[in-house]
């Protein structure tokens, strides 16, 4: 069953009461919330999701709800919790379902140290897979955006899930978080792209989430092998560039941008060597997406000799 | 009698060898259970030392390993830090003694198994901890509570400094000089605890209690702990510690005899009656006959018995019985109790109050 083949109803009882057992990519989330926002969020963007049967094994439990008190009757707030226990500082009553998707963000950074975790969008063509590893406020989300878009199936929009034993890459697709102006930018690039709400006044600014591609959500079982690693920048106004980048500091950089490196040791680095060694490495700039999917299209048509 | 809903992980602990059976639901509770008493990774290391974790249902083991993953990657950073430590500290010639955690992973002991570790805990000579807090200063640890008050409450009346953090490598360090405040009821004498203290061997410098010392240093610890977040965590430490030092003749005399010398005989009771009945604990019939003599006259002895069984336990919201919550409010008025006299704590609580809301500069 997907969470489509769920009436309204029964999705906010489930929610409000024994909780929602979600599954994105490898993992199962019970997810427990009275607020309106999250359960429209989800309706919106988990749509193709699986919802799993009651009563077997959930990786995280997780609730969103306005903290008790006084305070929720003057100006609302939402609070996350992980198995009961509050785990960031609320926010703003109308930030329901970004905190839920930062909340789901930080589950999988913190427990689950099977992955080499970098922070990092992460498309597919053809079993390889294309990294976008950069910090916060490069371009990264929005690139994503418009390639899962234009013929790249997108694995994950924030977390690169390297599997320690197999050096795999394993999918999680869900929403795309757009900020600010790259939200009227994907809007105009791709018509085709669902958008929730937009939310204005978080820690990152105005916060809209895109659907993520049917397609995407029905392949998650499917892995990728190494293929591309780029670090991209948006620059205003200039021309594309993709320039190859030495594979030592496209290393350094996914250490950088890695969540768990540091936990795991030796294997981390075997990991990571790995990947660098499967993928052509460049930087990337750029102020255009139409410009950028072509050279992405041009980059996938050159990587021609088969798996 | 237990009002306590069922613990799963005090099971697991007691007899891992059940989980083979276990269905994915149990795991489910499991796994959260231990997670929040911080034994996860514990678990996961006993399944992996009896070869069973190859049985465990996948979507289980993944967590389990992870667990694992996150234990070694902390033990090693331990074993950094306490060579950072050795480092700072090797031109003072001063003994160092690792405590708890460090100690039993350093010292290769089997309570360092799976254990998870928030900061390091080492005892120095009083007389030298201002050479001590110095050399650590200049090698880069900085104190963390600044407030006027707390470093006051720490210096002259706690047993150890106000926790030390290194500004680039963010690790906390807490430097004691006892093992129980100065203001405390109980008085163990320090001096006693460093002249028995053994030397780690290749590890310049550095020293681990005795056995004996070891024991009930862990014992006091819990037992006057006034918050019980880490109570099944320290208590499952201390099953690991008594069932690994039995094998040696002599040790449970030399325990009884220890603790009396140390005035520590209560602790000792408390031990060893919460970890044999809770965990299993073999534990000599005349050893125990001998630790009740410490033990509180009724009906008090049964009163502090069924607190300590209500909060022994994981600190999870499925694991709480409708009287847990007041078990764990009274031992924490009764470790306040027991770590200051009455006016000093009164003093205490009520600059606290106060300060909570307006910090002193």
């Amino acid at each position: 069953m997907i969470v489509a083949d769920v009436t309204p109803r029964d999705l906010r009882r489930q929610l409000r009461g024994p909780g929602l057992r979600l599954r994105t990519g490898p993992f199962v989330t019970k997810i427990r919330s009275r607020l309106c926002a999250v359960a429209d969020g989800i309706t919106l963007h988990y749509a193709a999701h699986a919802v799993e049967d009651d009563g077997g094994f959930a990786d995280f439990h997780v609730s969103v709800e306005r903290p008790r008190g006084l305070r929720r009757w003057l100006s609302p707030q939402v609070e996350f919790r992980f198995d009961g226990n509050p785990t960031f500082a609320p926010l703003p009553g109308d930030q329901g379902f970004p905190m839920l998707e930062w909340g789901l963000n930080w589950c999988v950074s913190s427990y689950c140290h099977q992955f080499l975790i970098v922070h990092a969008a992460v498309l597919e063509r053809e079993g390889r897979a294309l990294v976008l590893a950069a910090p916060s406020g490069s371009g990264k989300s929005t690139l994503c955006a418009g390639l899962a878009f234009r013929g790249w199936r997108l694995l994950s929009d924030e977390l690169a899930l390297i599997e320690v034993a197999s050096g795999q890459i394993i999918a999680l697709p869900r929403p795309i978080s757009l900020k600010n102006q790259s939200i009227d930018v994907v809007r105009a690039f791709a018509s085709q792209a669902v958008f929730g709400p937009v939310v204005h006044e978080t820690m990152k600014g105005s916060v809209a989430h895109v659907r993520p591609p049917f397609d995407a959500v029905l392949r998650a079982a499917e892995p990728a092998v190494p293929g591309w690693v780029v670090l991209p920048r948006f620059a205003a106004g200039a021309d594309a560039r993709l320039e190859p980048l030495p594979k030592a500091r496209a290393f350094m950089c996914l250490v950088d941008n890695a969540f768990n490196y540091h936990v795991q040791g030796r294997d981390g680095f075997h990991a990571l060597a790995r990947l660098i060694d499967g993928s052509d490495c460049y930087g990337f700039s750029y102020s255009r997406l139409d410009d950028a999917a072509e050279i992405f299209e041009s980059l996938a048509e050159r990587k021609s000799d088969p798996l | 009698m237990s009002l306590r809903r069922p613990d799963l992980v005090i099971a697991a602990l007691r007899d891992p060898t059940q989980l083979t059976a276990a269905s994915p639901a149990t795991w489910d509770l499991l796994i959260r259970q231990s997670r929040s008493a911080d034994l996860l990774a514990r678990i996961a290391s006993l399944l992996h030392e009896r070869e069973l974790l190859e049985t465990i249902a996948p979507a289980a083991r993944t967590h389990l390993l992870s667990a694992r993953t996150l234990a070694f990657a902390q033990q090693d950073e331990v074993r950094r830090e306490v060579a950072h430590i050795a480092c700072a500290l090797h031109s003072l010639s001063v003994p160092v003694v690792l405590l708890k955690g460090a100690a039993y992973l350093l010292a290769g002991l089997p309570a360092a198994l799976g254990r998870t570790f928030a900061d390091v805990d080492i005892l120095v000579p009083r007389s030298r901890l201002a050479e001590v807090e110095a050399a650590l200063m200049l090698a880069g640890w900085a104190t963390t509570h600044h407030s006027q008050y707390d470093q006051r409450y720490y210096r002259q009346w706690m047993h150890e400094l106000p926790p030390l953090q290194h500004v680039r490598r963010q690790t906390i360090l807490d430097v004691h000089h006892a093992i129980l405040p100065v203001t405390a009821r109980l008085k163990p004498d320090s001096r006693k605890l460093l002249l028995a203290a053994l030397a780690l061997p290749g590890e310049q410098g550095l020293h681990v209690l005795a056995p004996v010392d070891m024991v009930l240093h862990s014992m006091t610890h819990l037992f006057h702990n006034e918050e019980m977040g880490h109570g099944l965590r320290d208590l499952s430490d201390l099953d690991r510690l008594l069932r690994h030092f039995a094998t040696t003749a002599e040790f449970w005399n030399a325990l009884v005899e220890r603790a009396g010398e140390l005035n520590l005989s209560r602790p000792l009771y408390y031990g060893l009656h919460q970890t044999r009945s809770l965990l299993g604990t073999p534990v000599e019939k005349s050893v125990l006959a001998a630790a009740c003599h410490a033990a509180p006259a009724e009906p008090l002895r049964s009163v502090m018995n069924w607190l300590w069984s209500q909060a022994l336990g994981s600190p999870h919201v499925s694991t709480a019985g409708p009287t847990t919550g007041v078990a764990l409010f009274a031992l924490y008025v009764r470790a306040h109790w027991l770590r200051m006299p009455p006016a000093l704590l009164l003093r205490h609580l009520a600059i606290k109050a106060v300060t909570k809301r307006r910090p002193l500069a």
